[in-house]
C-alpha cells in the first residue's frame, strides 16, 4: 500500500509541478510584450549566453561531425558506398545531430547558470527587492534570457552544424578518401528547404523549453543554497530529457507534415 | 496608515499568522517583536503586498492591498521603503548601482543627476561614497551593507512607510549602534511610518515609540513600553524572561533591568 500512496503521491506532484510550469510559462510569454523592454538586459545576456558557449559549440561539432563520419565511413566501404557519406552527414547533422547536440550542450551549460542565478537572488531576498522597487522580475530576469536563447540557439545550431559538417569533411578526404568536390556537391545537394526548417524549428522549439524549466526552476527553488544545487540539478536533468523528448515528437510530426520536401 | 484587520496567513500547510490586527499612526514608529518564526517579518511582506492574507484584510492608506491587481500594488509600494535581512543588496551591481536603483530603472535622469543623489544619499547614511561607491557589496561589513540598503530604500521611493526586516541580526555591537541610530535619525528626519522588526528587545526600545509582541502568529501585546512593563500576559513574560538576564547591567538598555 505504501509503494501505491508514494506512486500516488509523485503522480500528484508531478502533475502540480506540470500546471505550475504552464502557467509560469505562460507568464513569461505574456511579460513579452508591452513596456519596459530591457534591451541592455537582453545584449549582455546575448553574450554571456551566446559568445560565452561558442567555444564549447565548436568543440561538440567538431568532434561529434569527425566522430559521426569516422564510424559511417568504414560502414559505408562495406557496402562500396563511402561516396554518400557527404549526403549522410548533411541530413544527420542538420536535421539531428546539431539540434540535439547543441540543445543539450546550451541545456547543460545555460540552464544551470540560469536556475543558480535566479535560486541564488530569491534565496537573498533579491527577487522580492525588485518587487518591492516595482520591477516585475519575470519581465525583468526572465524574459532577457527568453529572448536571448530564443535568436542565440538557433544561430549556435548553425555553428554547430557548419563545424560538424566540416570536421566530417577532413574524414571524408583523409580517412575515406572521397574527394573534395564530391563530398560538398553531396552535402549542398541535401542542403533542402525540407532539411533546413526541421533543422531550424527544432532549436527554436528547444530555447523555449531552455528558457521555461531553467527558470521556472530558479523562481520555485528554495531551502537555501542547498535548494539552489538541487534546482540547478533539476533544472539540467529535466531540460536536458525533454530536448530528447520534444525532438522525437518534432521529428515524427514535421516529417509526416513536410513529407513532400525533404 | 497601516491597518492589519484579522488576519491569517499560512505558507501552505503551515499556519503562521491568527487573527493579526494592529495599526501604525502616520509618523508613528512601531516595533513588531517575538520569537524566531512567530511571523513577524511575514507583517512585513503582507504590507508590502509580497504575500496575501488567506483571511482579513492589510490597508495601507485606506486600501487593502491584497485585494489590488499586481499593477496597482506596484504603484502602491512606491510609499513604502523596505529595508530586507541582511540588506538584499543585488550582489552584481556596484553600491553606487545599488542605491541609484530606482532611479535608473524608473526616472529619465541623467547619469550625473542619479550620482549625485547617490553621493548625498550615502552621506546621510554615513558612508564615505569616494571609498565605497563603485566597491561590490561582498566587500563590505554586514553595518555597512544594511546603511546601504537603507540609502537604496530611501533614494528608491521617497516613501511614507519604512520597513525594516531585523535591521541588526548579525552586526556587532558599533554597528547595530550606527543602524539604530540611523533608522531614529530618519524617523526624526521625515513624516514617515516605520516598522521594525527585531527579536531583540534592546534593539526594540532604541527603534520604536509602541511594541507590538507577537508569539506564535498571534498579537501577544500591543502598546508602549509603559504598558510592556505592566503586562501580565503569560507568554510576553515567556518571551522577555531570557533578556533579564542576558542585558541586565547594561546601563543604556535600562527597561531590562526594571522588567
Amino acid at each position: 500500500m505504501s509503494i501505491l500512496r508514494a506512486i500516488n503521491n509523485w503522480l500528484k506532484h508531478f502533475a502540480y509541478e506540470l500546471q505550475q510550469l504552464f502557467f509560469f510559462s505562460l507568464r513569461m510569454l505574456a511579460a513579452l510584450f508591452g513596456r519596459p523592454f530591457y534591451v541592455t538586459e537582453t545584449l549582455e545576456q546575448m553574450y554571456l549566453i551566446g559568445v560565452g558557449s561558442l567555444y564549447l559549440i565548436v568543440l561538440t561539432g567538431i568532434f561529434a561531425g569527425q566522430g559521426f563520419a569516422l564510424a559511417l565511413s568504414v560502414e559505408l566501404s562495406d557496402f562500396g558506398a563511402r561516396t554518400y557519406l557527404g549526403r549522410i552527414m548533411a541530413i544527420a547533422i542538420i536535421r539531428e545531430l546539431g539540434p540535439t547536440l547543441a540543445g543539450l550542450m546550451v541545456a547543460a551549460r545555460v540552464a544551470a547558470g540560469i536556475t543558480a542565478e535566479i535560486g541564488a537572488m530569491k534565496s537573498s531576498n533579491q527577487l522580492d527587492a525588485l518587487v518591492a522597487f516595482g520591477i516585475d522580475p519575470i519581465k525583468k530576469i526572465a524574459v532577457p534570457r527568453l529572448i536571448t536563447l530564443v535568436i542565440m540557439v538557433p544561430v549556435l545550431t548553425i555553428i554547430c552544424d557548419a563545424i560538424a559538417i566540416l570536421g566530417a569533411y577532413f574524414v571524408a578526404i583523409f580517412v575515406a578518401h572521397v574527394t573534395s568536390t564530391l563530398y560538398w556537391a553531396n552535402v549542398r545537394d541535401r542542403l533542402i528547404f525540407g532539411n533546413i526548417f526541421i533543422g531550424l524549428l527544432k532549436p527554436f522549439i528547444f530555447s523555449f523549453v531552455i528558457a521555461f524549466i531553467s527558470c521556472y526552476k530558479g523562481f520555485t527553488s528554495k531551502g537555501g543554497t542547498k535548494g539552489v544545487g538541487r534546482a540547478t540539478t533539476d533544472s539540467v536533468v529535466i531540460t536536458s530529457i525533454s530536448i530528447l523528448i520534444v525532438n522525437f515528437f518534432i521529428t515524427k510530426v514535421v516529417f509526416s507534415l513536410i513529407k513532400g520536401y525533404l | 496608515m497601516i491597518e492589519l484587520r484579522n488576519v491569517d496567513f499560512s505558507y501552505e500547510d503551515k499556519p503562521v499568522l491568527h487573527d493579526a490586527s494592529f495599526r501604525v499612526d502616520q509618523s508613528e514608529a512601531v516595533v513588531i517583536m517575538g520569537p524566531s518564526g512567530s511571523g513577524k517579518s511575514t507583517i512585513l511582506r503582507l504590507i508590502l503586498g509580497l504575500e496575501d492574507p488567506q483571511q482579513g484584510q492589510v490597508i495601507i492608506d485606506g486600501q487593502d492591498i491584497s485585494t489590488l491587481k499586481e499593477k496597482t500594488k506596484r504603484y502602491m509600494r512606491k510609499k513604502i521603503g523596505m529595508v530586507f535581512q541582511d540588506g538584499a543588496l543585488f550582489d552584481s551591481l556596484t553600491v553606487g548601482e545599488n542605491v541609484g536603483y530606482y532611479l535608473f530603472e524608473h526616472t529619465k535622469l541623467s547619469f550625473e543627476d542619479i550620482s549625485h543623489r547617490v553621493y548625498q544619499m550615502l552621506g546621510f547614511v554615513g558612508l564615505n561614497a569616494d571609498e565605497i561607491i563603485d566597491t561590490l557589496p561582498e566587500q563590505l561589513s554586514g553595518g555597512m551593507r544594511r546603511r546601504v540598503a537603507i540609502g537604496r530604500a530611501l533614494l528608491s521611493t521617497d516613501p511614507k512607510i519604512m520597513l525594516y526586516d531585523e535591521p541588526t541580526t548579525g552586526l556587532d555591537p558599533e554597528s547595530a549602534e550606527n543602524v539604530l541610530n540611523l533608522i531614529r535619525k530618519l524617523h526624526e528626519h521625515k513624516p514617515i511610518s516605520t516598522i521594525v522588526v527585531t527579536h531583540q528587545i534592546a534593539d526594540a526600545i532604541a527603534a520604536g515609540d509602541r511594541f507590538v509582541v507577537i508569539v506564535a502568529g498571534e498579537v501577544a501585546f500591543d502598546g508602549t513600553l509603559d504598558d510592556l512593563r505592566e503586562c501580565t500576559d503569560s507568554r510576553v513574560r515567556a518571551f522577555l524572561a531570557p533578556f533579564r538576564s542576558s542585558f541586565a547591567g547594561v546601563a543604556k538598555r535600562r527597561f531590562v533591568d526594571e522588567l
